[in-house]
């Protein structure tokens, strides 16, 4: 499979993606480490791919949706945003809407 | 080499001459920025086609040079 391919794969089989640096428990960079904690807070259920951990995913991201950084967030297969946009989103109340109606939040 | 403020000013401006960009060092060190951009140009725009029109203002070197920078956008009032 190329890059790309298993970058879709990743993107259409989980209802919410984050690809970024580091694990949730350990992010190795400030932006990731915004977006977990922003993911957390909401109560969100995610996956989380570590970039570092594998180069052709940490180049082939920045092309699959022409952003240049990571984190990347990823919603039901659609590109939402990096840290900043999530931050904006969040800020504004969109993001919040967005998990309760597409029902992303952790089972209780 | 980090990009001074100045200079990534200047490029957005290129791109969307009737910006206004504000750019904060946030920690003095000359290569961890926020930078805030008004434009028209935004308008009607989705969030990540407004900082893809900010990334592609800076030719690159986002993710590349300039690892650190903040973005957020508006349309002006």
């Amino acid at each position: 499979m190329s890059a790309n391919e298993r970058i879709d794969t990743l993107v259409k089989g989980n209802d919410v993606v984050l690809f970024m640096k580091g694990s949730p428990l350990f992010p190795q960079c400030g932006f990731s480490s915004r977006a977990i904690a922003i993911l957390d807070h909401l109560g969100v259920e995610y996956a989380s791919v570590d970039v570092l951990q594998d180069q052709e995913i940490r180049q082939g991201i920045k092309e699959y949706s022409d952003w240049p950084t990571i984190p990347q967030l990823y919603v039901k297969g659609e590109f939402l945003g990096g840290s900043d946009i999530m931050m904006e989103m969040y800020e504004a109340g969109e993001l919040q809407e967005l998990v309760e109606s597409q029902g992303l939040a952790k089972a209780q | 080499m980090p990009m001074a403020a100045d200079e990534i000013e200047a490029m957005i401006k290129a791109a969307l001459p009737d910006a206004k960009v504000e750019i904060t060092d946030l920690r003095g060190d000359g290569d961890h920025y926020a930078a805030h951009v008004v434009s028209t140009y935004f308008q009607g725009m989705p969030r990540v086609k407004q900082h893809q029109a900010v990334y592609n203002a800076l030719g690159g070197r986002m993710g590349g040079v300039l690892h650190a920078l903040q973005l957020t956008t508006a349309v002006p009032e």
